[in-house]
């Protein structure tokens, strides 16, 4: 569902996981409406709508005559939003599609366990989005 | 703020028996500043429309403002737009005659800008007009149209005969060039998907009327695919009204519309479905078809 909605949404998501994954830092400019229009390629008032969400879910804020900011606490806000809604997002169709294949509940666990064994082998930090 | 554009009941029927009605009752208004797609079938008066908003054709009813002056023959209106037709004719010139006569007749000309495009399109200056290739026509249309730097910018199939690489240097020479000098630009155009992005409002002909005047935004997602096996894609569209269906063995894709909703997203979940959005094209295609078209046109459209 991710890429079909309408282009300002795509915009402020991908803006909102940058602000998640801590590409876009706390207290860093935002791109500008102009530059976000040339760079995806879309007409800025779609740019301006995307960055007026980000206002809105209190992401970013306005510095008057300078530019649009990642707002103070931003990022744990999404992280605690995120966090709640990990179950629905993610486990539940984990689930639903382990049921449809037949998987056990023990093949289940195994398979996530072995994920995060091979995610700590990786990575010994907390892994950063690649997107 | 008076629109840019602002078109009240225009209609033309060419006279004679069984006149052909080229436009009927088309009401619409265009602020500026805006990109707005004028989308519609070959020879469903998006080029009438454009000659009359430039006071080059004649309504047989309604009227057009611009910037609140009926263009038509007044010549402070006049300088404040332009018109590139996709089958513009020049009279005998070489390119750079043609650039140097537009640069006199458009107060904003921005010369340094159509050197550029000139050189991005590899436009020979001292060429005859009469002489150029098709794309390089349609290229030459986009260089006066962008340079003019006209406060009503309307661009008549601007790229059609144009290979990729080209249009797509034109979208981007039509973006930067509008971020830094916002005003308003109408574009008709058969490869709608191309421009969809650009766009913040289309405006859809079809035999003379306007179908469709909406938001892109709003337009987008107002109509999905679904797909699955047909049991479940019936009852995933019941009560919703359907554009058009179409089986393969066991499994059927139906057009639908309305927006979705979170309910609907985990019933096409559950049901295996597989749920996509029309694109602008598709849903301009569909509001073309009368019986569906109202359908698609967004409540609170203004």
């Amino acid at each position: 569902m991710r890429d079909s909605g309408p282009i300002f949404a795509q915009i402020a998501d991908r803006l909102t996981d940058e602000v998640a994954d801590g590409t876009l830092a706390e207290g860093e400019r935002i791109p500008s409406t102009n530059e976000l229009a040339t760079f995806h390629r879309v007409n800025p008032a779609t740019a301006a709508r995307a960055l007026s969400v980000l206002v809105d879910e209190g992401i970013a804020e306005k510095r008057r005559g300078v530019g649009m900011f990642v707002a103070a606490g931003a990022r744990e806000r999404l992280m605690r939003v995120r966090r709640r809604q990990f179950a629905d997002s993610y486990v539940r169709p984990l689930v639903t599609e382990a049921h449809r294949l037949g998987l056990g509940r023990q093949e289940l666990l195994a398979l996530v366990r072995d994920e995060l064994a091979d995610l700590a082998a990786a990575a010994p930090a907390p892994a950063r989005s690649t997107s | 703020m008076t629109p840019a554009i602002a078109v009240a009941g225009l209609g033309l029927r060419y006279p004679g028996r069984g006149g052909h009605q080229a436009l009927s009752e088309v009401s619409f208004e265009i602020p500026s500043p805006s990109i707005v797609g004028l989308l519609g079938r070959n020879g469903a008066g998006k080029t009438t429309l454009l000659r009359i908003l430039t006071g080059q054709g004649f309504a047989s009813t309604g009227s057009v403002r611009v910037f609140g002056s009926p263009p038509l023959e007044r010549d402070a209106v006049l300088r404040r737009m332009v018109l590139i037709r996709e089958d513009q004719t020049y009279p005998d010139l070489k390119i750079e005659q043609a650039l140097a006569a537009a640069a006199l007749f458009h107060p904003n000309w921005d010369a340094a800008l159509a050197a550029t495009l000139l050189d991005a399109y590899e436009l020979p200056v001292r060429r005859s007009i009469k002489k150029l290739s098709r794309g390089m026509r349609a290229a030459l249309g986009i260089v006066l149209g962008l340079a003019a730097h006209a406060e009503v910018t309307l661009l008549d199939e601007p790229v059609a005969g144009l290979d990729a690489v080209v249009r797509d240097m034109f979208y981007q020479h039509l973006l930067a060039d509008y971020t830094a000098h916002p005003r308003c630009i109408v574009l008709s155009t058969h490869l709608i998907d191309e421009v969809a992005d650009l766009l913040e409002r289309v405006l859809v002909i079809d035999h003379g009327r306007l179908v469709i005047d909406a938001l892109t935004d709003d337009l987008r997602g107002n109509a999905v695919t679904v797909t699955g096996r047909t049991a479940d894609v019936d009852r995933f569209v019941a009560d919703r009204a359907t554009l058009s269906r179409r089986a393969l063995g066991a499994r059927t894709t139906v057009v639908m519309a309305g927006r979705l909703d979170q309910r609907d997203r985990q019933l096409a979940e559950h049901l295996h479905l597989d749920v996509d959005y029309l694109t602008l094209q598709q849903l301009a295609m569909h509001a073309v078809d009368s019986a569906a078209g109202a359908t698609l046109i967004p409540t609170g459209a203004s």
